[in-house]
């Protein structure tokens, strides 16, 4: 465990003494600016009737985001020290290929996560400005975030992936955001009008958007199934990655 | 594991990548405590050879043993008995040094307390202590070296694996890496590979000559000098008349072979080739004096691994 920890550690240290860790943090921030002004054009003009993390969630910035920095996070995971050798000296230590690969998703995972944190400064903020507590719902915030840390982590497994399967930082970016997009375009599907004799696939598209879920988390509805659906999506993806890394021995 | 398993036992280790051989039916054993240097050209199958070792790729066949673990089966084992240092050194640039140290003594598995000690050791052993609060991206090469040393030696493994230690260094910081591997040959056995053949010699007790994948000798390096009895070859100028030189050689029985070159003047000069080692220049200092010729330098050559590894490589040379 202690090992997992001072790998976890690494792998967040390493955010933080690089310009790419400030970068997504500066540009997470930038985003989620415009997303505040956007917000605040909706106050007024409307009267305030869902929560604000719904507002949010309405304006799409969340998944501009997250499209966009998740394979920015999680493209160094794998391919930098590959291409910069440390692997090797990583993978001869008596460290299990499961404790890379966890160890990698969690502190990409943590990261990711850490750069979202102002999201609440801004709840927090229009809360105050308004006067309306019921804005800013402690619950639907936790469920916001819970959707949040569970989409991230599907995104971060994907990425690290992706970074498991090259050795150029750039090509793991690309394969996640393609990946990633394709995911999230899937999910945009319009309900309803299915193709005659394709009726199975309606209900399989409901099951996997993420869009839809992650709008149920915003409105503060946690339903079970979308859990299930995340932490079981994001397992599968992490036991793809060690086998890729594990591969390694079988060449 | 008792002290009489080999450190090293290497059996016919083979290596394919597509389309290539790197290493082909290797097989060599390295006692405990032994210094021992591979040498060999670029792509001669040094680095795959002690990747494999290393537990970091799998051999294509063969088996190999590190203290007695094979290194595919029970590779935490042997990950925990052997110091690795890859080629060109890869480290954590925006790490500080004890940080990094200390961050490597934990993923080999040291505690807490452990691996402070052991980080405070290597820092002093290695001479860091005085950069050791400084980022290693910021550090010379020397010391860069250095770190990946002291990485190296922070678990205390029995057997230290270094890749090209001295590669890249100037000659200064060459002669500080090479002492410092003298000095850890006092306690670990050390495998490490070079293709600067000096290197070998200077701190090796034992050399693996390597070329497209194969031994072509091993040996101790005073032991491969006498095998291939390249030692010996006689030099001298002398004013003499190259017919009258010839004539007065000729009958010589321990001569091998005589080549003759004007060196100006009236200057020839002499390689007198001995069969055996045999030390010719009694006998050329007896012949000038007995003809009342001039000399102006007589010296026995010490040939050197260099020569030996020229001598073994060139057959290979040719065939390509």
């Amino acid at each position: 465990m202690s090992v997992f920890l001072a790998l976890v550690r690494r792998e967040l240290g390493g955010f933080f003494k690089s310009l790419t860790g400030y970068v997504v943090i500066a540009a997470v921030l930038l985003l989620n600016g415009f997303a505040l002004m956007d917000i605040v054009e909706k106050f007024n003009t409307r009267a305030l009737e869902s929560p604000v993390t719904e507002v949010y969630y309405g304006t799409a910035y969340f998944w501009i985001v997250l499209l966009l920095t998740a394979p920015v996070i999680t493209m160094r995971t794998f391919a930098a020290e590959k291409s910069s050798g440390t692997y090797e000296a990583l993978m001869t230590t008596p460290v299990g290929d499961w404790q890379v690969v966890l160890a990698k998703f969690a502190g990409s995972w943590a990261f990711f996560m850490f750069t979202w944190l102002p999201l609440l400064a801004i709840f927090f903020t229009l809360r105050e400005v308004t006067g309306e507590p019921a804005l800013c719902d402690p619950r639907v915030m936790a469920s916001t975030f819970l959707g949040l840390g569970l989409v991230g982590a599907l995104y971060m497994s994907l990425g690290c992936l992706a970074s498991a399967l090259t050795r150029s930082q750039i090509i793991a970016a690309m394969l996640s955001f393609l990946l990633g997009i394709g995911l999230w375009v899937i999910s945009l599907r319009p309900a309803g009008g299915p193709d005659p004799g394709q009726d199975w696939l309606e209900p399989v598209l409901n099951h996997i958007s993420l869009v839809r879920h992650m709008e149920d988390f915003t409105r503060g509805l946690v339903d079970g199934r979308h859990v299930v659906f995340y932490v079981s999506v994001t397992a599968l993806l992490l036991l793809v990655t060690q086998r890729v890394v594990q591969s390694r021995r079988w060449q | 594991m008792s002290d009489t398993v080999p450190m090293i036992e290497v059996h016919d280790l083979t290596k394919r990548y597509p389309g290539r051989t790197a290493v082909d039916g290797l097989s060599f054993t390295v006692g405990r405590g032994e210094v021992v240097g591979f040498l060999g050209p670029n792509g001669a199958g040094k680095s795959t050879t002690m990747r494999i070792l290393s537990t970091f790729m799998p051999a294509t066949s063969g088996t190999a043993r590190v203290a007695g673990f094979d290194v595919f089966h029970q590779p935490d084992e042997v990950r925990r008995r052997l110091g690795y240092m890859p080629e060109n050194n890869p480290l954590h640039l925006d790490m500080r040094v004890k940080e990094y140290l200390k961050f490597r003594a934990r993923l080999k598995g040291l505690g807490w307390t452990r691996s402070r000690e052991r980080v405070e050791t290597v820092l002093r052993q290695c001479g860091l202590q005085d950069v050791h609060r400084r980022i290693i991206g910021q550090l010379s090469k020397g010391y860069r070296q250095r770190v990946g040393l002291a990485d190296a030696l922070v678990h205390e493994p029995d057997l230290i694996v270094l890749d090209e230690p001295t590669i890249g260094l100037d000659p200064h910081q060459i002669r500080s890496v090479r002492a410092l591997i003298k000095q850890l040959a006092e306690r670990h056995t050390v495998l490490l590979s070079t293709h600067i053949l000096s290197e070998v010699e200077m701190t090796c007790s034992r050399v693996l000559i390597l070329n497209q994948g194969r031994i072509l000798a091993a040996d101790r390096v005073e032991d491969l000098e006498k095998r291939f009895s390249l030692d010996g070859q006689v030099v001298a100028e002398i004013a003499a008349p190259a017919a009258e030189l010839r004539e007065a050689f000729r009958d010589m029985p321990e001569l091998e072979r005589l080549d003759l070159s004007p060196a100006g003047g009236d200057y020839q000069r002499l390689a007198l080739t001995p069969r055996n080692g045999f030390d010719l220049r009694p006998a050329v200092f007896e012949q000038v004096r007995l003809r009342g010729w001039e000399l102006r330098e007589l010296t026995r050559s010490r040939h050197s691994l260099e020569d030996i590894f020229i001598h073994l490589t060139r057959g290979q040379a040719h065939e390509r």
